[in-house]
């Protein structure tokens, strides 16, 4: 059984901590981002909390906004690298092959999320963590492109455990149970304090969605928020960003409520 | 009409042969220099190579810059080439004779030039080939949905073409150098290169054959190279103002103005340098300069079509970016600079005949229209890569490193150098053309009137 792998990002729990970004880094042995990357804007976050401020003074709100890569369906950065370096698998995952890559950055162009990254140096950690680099994940070499996997070397770990313990490795075995579920999840979502994030297999929500249709019986919690926000154009704050380019994105985002619009809402009521 | 001057034939072999077997004196110093700046160009991209591509002004998001700027404008060069040779060749203009072997020879080292880009702009150059369905071994052939597949076999199409235009056209030449040469080094290798060329009939039909074959082949080439050049562009949905349909008729016709303009500016050069003045004449620019005023033209409505294709959305991001264009700074310099020098400085000045009929003020503005049409391409695809649209946190500058100028530097060197060491070994006029030209020219007399005419059978 094929997944699609999504997540929900609930704008409304997000603090702004940057706990996911900490997380992202040491799973997937991005490099430090010393200040110098950050001028000369070259700093490599797979997941990155964009902040916006809203609002006149006094009345002024931070919002923030996690963006990493959404894996669309129709991801423009697919079609246009020339050697297959990323390309969509089975799982709906959008996969990038760093030994395939030869850097011409016509992804990361292609990208309107700005979620893919370009080593223009070699990575260097200072001493004192070489040995804290994840065995499962290539370091990346300078000259190619990378972007958020949805951790897949954590899907595959725990597909692979699921098989041994459970028999199976279907997504609903897997999130039936809590510890294999918390393996599988990408280390943003371990690493949220808030639930921002939420991980799951959106497989029949996604292609409903593609084809128009109704959102069928949810599985597993993801796809519960999904169809709960995501099908109730009036009422539900689900959205995906940039949905209008045609990308067909599988991160699924919860807009913000503010406290004067439930008051609103309540007194009107 | 064209203007009749009768030059016999030994007259042509030696002033044209004069860059071949004589050496202007100005000839060894530029060609030093030109070669100092080649040389400066490849170690920056040796150090480039070395250091990774963080050396360049390029970060995230505007991840292509200089490079593919320059890229395309080397490509718009090099229809130079097809535009005099095959066009004017099979619609039979006479004027065309004096400039096609300059104008393709131009196409060839442009191309290369071109070439440069793809290979150094990329994060890993030694592993380039894999754009070609060559390396089976790794068992992946290449996405040909990407207009970076289309590129290199266009790019490779074209330049195999038209390095062989220019040696059908050569092998004539060639053996006219062959005949005169004192060295007998030098008489072996043009025995050699000119593939025993007698000037039998049945060899002059052949060379003419091959030569008509070759513009007609090279033509779909003429519309396919730079409309891909513009895919690149096109199919981008990540980057505002890209993302047009009218990119690919619009490059092909900025392409033309700007290589039909560097050929006028070869003729130019050609008068002032090597004092070709008896076979580049007056009308030979009052010829391209009024066909350059068409091209400017068809351009600017194409120019302008794009612009109002852009705005007639009425889109947040796409009035943002062209606001970014037209008034931000430094974007707003370059564009009245591009605006004025492409169009607005040398269509007026065209329109006249002592403008038209002048090497110099040819010479000036062409080159005015090349510095408009490499800003052009900046100002298409700089500001679209900062990327001012609704994800506000990410949007860029862009600052090129001085790496980056000496690459670029080095492609303008490498394609004059190109040119110079061509114009050492080989006549930069095609002998036999002008001959040819010259034997079909007649003199009808009307009552007072001597009116210049071309016979042909």
């Amino acid at each position: 059984m094929a997944e699609s792998w999504g997540m929900i990002v609930d704008l409304d729990r997000c603090t702004g901590c940057q706990a996911c970004v900490v997380a992202c880094q040491s799973e997937n042995n991005i490099p430090i981002n010393e200040e110098e990357h950050f001028n000369q804007r070259r700093a490599i976050q797979w997941i990155r909390v964009e902040r916006y401020w809203e609002g006149e003074f006094p009345n002024v709100r931070a919002r923030f906004v996690p963006i990493f890569c959404q894996h669309c369906s129709d991801a423009p950065c697919e079609p246009v690298c020339p050697v297959y370096a990323t390309y969509h698998n089975s799982e709906g995952l959008n996969v990038q092959v760093y030994n395939r890559c030869i850097g011409t950055r016509f992804c990361a162009n292609g990208c309107p999320y700005h979620a893919r990254f370009f080593n223009f140096w070699e990575p260097e950690w200072p001493e004192s963590l070489t040995n804290q680099l994840n065995p499962d994940v290539t370091v990346r070499s300078r000259g190619i492109m990378e972007k958020c996997t949805f951790c897949i070397q954590r899907i595959r770990r725990t597909k692979r455990a699921a098989t041994k313990s459970e028999g199976d490795s279907s997504a609903e075995t897997i999130f039936a149970n809590p510890e294999l579920e918390r393996a599988l999840s990408p280390a943003c979502v371990n690493a949220c304090p808030t639930d921002t994030l939420v991980f799951g297999d959106l497989f029949e929500m996604l292609s409903a969605r593609r084809a128009g249709e109704r959102l069928p019986k949810p599985k597993n919690r993801a796809q519960e928020i999904v169809r709960r926000e995501l099908q109730d154009a009036e009422n539900g704050r689900g959205y995906r960003v940039l949905e209008e380019k045609g990308t067909n994105p599988s991160v699924i985002y919860l807009s913000k409520v503010d406290k004067e619009t439930v008051e609103e809402a309540v007194s009107h009521g | 009409m064209l203007e009749h001057v009768q030059l016999d034939q030994k007259t042509i072999n030696k002033d044209l042969l004069g860059g071949v077997l004589g050496t202007p004196s100005w000839w060894l110093p530029t060609v030093l220099f030109l070669t100092l700046v080649v040389f400066t160009g490849l170690g920056a991209f040796g150090y480039m190579m070395n250091k990774g591509l963080g050396v360049t002004g390029l970060n995230r998001p505007v991840f292509w810059g200089f490079f593919l700027v320059n890229f395309v404008f080397w490509i718009g060069i090099s229809h130079a080439g097809i535009m005099i040779s095959a066009i004017l060749r099979l619609t039979q203009a006479e004027w065309r004779r004096p400039v096609t072997r300059a104008a393709e020879v131009m196409t060839v080292f442009s191309l290369m030039a071109a070439l440069h880009t793809p290979l150094f702009h990329v994060g890993r150059p030694w592993r380039d080939f894999w754009v070609f369905p060559y390396d089976f071994a790794r068992g992946v052939w290449p996405n040909v949905r990407s207009p970076f597949v289309w590129d290199p076999s266009a790019v490779m199409t074209y330049l195999i073409g038209s390095s062989l235009f220019v040696f059908i056209a050569l092998i004539p030449d060639l053996a006219v150098v062959r005949d005169r040469a004192k060295n007998v080094w030098v008489k072996r290798l043009y025995s050699g290169l000119c593939l025993g060329w007698r000037g039998t009939p049945r060899q002059w039909k052949l060379q003419a054959v091959a030569g008509i074959l070759l513009s007609a082949l090279v033509l779909p080439v003429f519309v396919s190279v730079h409309s891909i050049v513009s895919w690149d562009f096109a199919v981008v949905i990540g980057v505002e103002g890209w993302h047009s349909t009218i990119f690919a008729p619009y490059f092909i016709i900025g392409a033309i103005h700007s290589g039909v303009s560097a050929v006028a500016m070869l003729m130019a050069l050609g008068v002032w340098m090597w004092k070709l003045d008896k076979y580049i004449r007056p009308d030979h620019f009052d010829a391209i300069a009024r066909l350059l005023i068409v091209v400017a033209t068809t351009w600017f409505f194409f120019f302008f079509l794009e612009w109002v294709f852009a705005l007639y959305t009425l889109e947040g991001p796409e009035i943002v970016l062209r606001e970014l264009q037209v008034f931000q700074w430094p974007y707003s310099a370059l564009f009245i600079v591009f605006i004025v020098t492409a169009y607005f400085i040398p269509v007026p000045m065209w329109m006249f005949k002592s403008v038209r009929r002048s090497a110099f003020w040819m010479l000036i503005t062409t080159i005015l229209v090349n510095v408009g049409m490499w800003l052009e391409r900046f100002i298409i695809i700089i500001p679209g890569l900062l990327r001012r649209q609704p994800l506000t946190f990410d949007w860029g500058t862009y600052h090129p490193s001085i790496v980056e100028i000496l690459i670029v530097a080095e492609t303008f060197a490498f394609v004059a150098l190109g040119m110079l060491l061509f114009s050492k070994l080989f006549p930069l006029i095609p002998l036999f053309d002008i001959k040819e030209g010259m034997t079909n020219r007649r003199e009808f007399k009307i009552g007072r009137l001597t009116i210049p005419a071309t016979v042909r059978e």
